[in-house]
This record gives C-alpha cells, structure tokens and sequence, in this order.
C-alpha cells in the first residue's frame, strides 16, 4: 500500500475529490512528521505509539571488520505497536488453522 | 499528541474541510492501513517510513511465577522502519536544540522549555 493507494481509498470511501483527498492525506502525514520532528510523542490508540528516543552517545564495532567506533549521541524514532493491532493480525490465524 | 489532537491539526490547516470529516479521513487512514497489514501487504508511505508485518517464531518460554514452561506459538508483528528523510529530521532538529543550548549556556538536560 502506497500513498497513492491512501489517497484513492479516502476518495471511494469518504467521497472528497482526488485532489481534497490527496491534499488531506498529505496534511495527516505531514501534522504526524512534524509532531515527531519537534520531539512530541504520537499515540494512536488501537494502532500504536511513535516514540522519540534519545540515545546515549557509545562505543560500537563495525560488524564486518570488527573495528571499534564511537557512535554519537542521536535522536530516534521507534514504533510500538499496539496491543489491539497484534491481536488483529493473529486473529485470521486463529481461523486459518 | 493522540489522535484526537492530529484530527483538530488537520481540521485548522484545512478550513474548508469541517473537523467531522477530518475524523472520517483520519479513521478512515488507520482502518485502510490496519487491514493492508492484516492481509499481509507491505505499507510505504514515501518521507514518512514503511511497515511490514513479519513472523516472530514459536519458542519455549517460562512463565515467570510458576516457573512452568509454556509454549509459545508463531505471531505476527508489525515492524516500522522510519524512512531516510524523517530519520534524519528527527535527529537534525535535536542536534540543533542542543547546540542552541550549549551555546546558551543551558546545557542541563530535562529543563523545562521557554524562559
């Protein structure tokens, strides 16, 4: 599923034009990213949390050469996934099997 | 910020669009990407970052209290991967408030913004 395909589901479900759907999803994604940017935390419940983590600045091997490096303290973005979406995934495998 | 917070956001960004349908919109996103994952398909949202849905093993495990051992079965997890772009971002806009501090003297960590 792309962007693309977001926007297409907006217009036949929703009824906006092409154009107000892909302008609201745009405005969606863009408010979410600059939430994340400016350090806030995004919890969508039912389907997860982004967190943004600070991580300590520390030493680390290159896995190939097995050389040593210093990794800079940095800025990430992780995704916890909510308990209500993990039980939606397995439930169709409940039935599969 | 919750989903409620994203929906007035958008709904002030776009003031020809009501806060009612913002919510329509929204809620409509979250279920279309919910059952993408659920099908199985892989979500790309270019600038933002993809989710895939992958396998996490069965495997024994113990149950912490009783000591017993339990079987875990196979389940499916999603997984984000943020894109290169919000990656970069996100870390760029922290380095700069801190440099912002260092030089501001503020160098302390968990003080509370605007003075």
């Amino acid at each position: 599923m792309t962007k693309a395909e977001i926007v297409e589901l907006i217009y036949e479900r929703v009824g906006f034009s092409k154009k107000e759907s892909s302008e609201l999803v745009e405005t969606v994604f863009d408010s979410i990213k600059e939430a994340l940017v400016s350090g806030e935390q995004v919890k969508f419940s039912g389907f997860g949390n982004f967190l943004v983590r600070e991580k300590n600045a520390r030493k680390g091997r290159n896995p190939q050469t097995g050389e040593e490096i210093q990794l800079e303290a940095r800025r990430v973005l992780t995704f916890k996934p909510s308990l209500v979406l993990k039980n939606e995934l397995n439930e169709k495998d409940v039935s599969a099997s | 910020m919750t989903k409620s917070d994203l929906i007035e956001r958008v709904a002030e960004r776009l003031s020809h669009v009501s806060k009612k349908d913002t919510e329509i919109v929204v809620n409509t996103i979250f279920d279309g990407m919910t059952e993408a994952l659920k099908s199985g398909e892989r979500i790309e949202i270019r600038g933002f970052g993809s989710f895939q849905v992958k396998v996490r093993e069965a495997r024994e495990g113990r149950n912490p209290k009783t000591g017993e051992e339990v079987k875990i079965p196979a389940k499916l997890t999603p997984f984000f991967k943020v894109g290169k772009e919000l990656k970069e971002r996100i870390d760029a806009a922290w380095r700069r408030e801190r440099a912002a501090d260092v030089s501001a003297g503020r160098e302390g960590v968990g003080r509370p913004a605007g003075n």
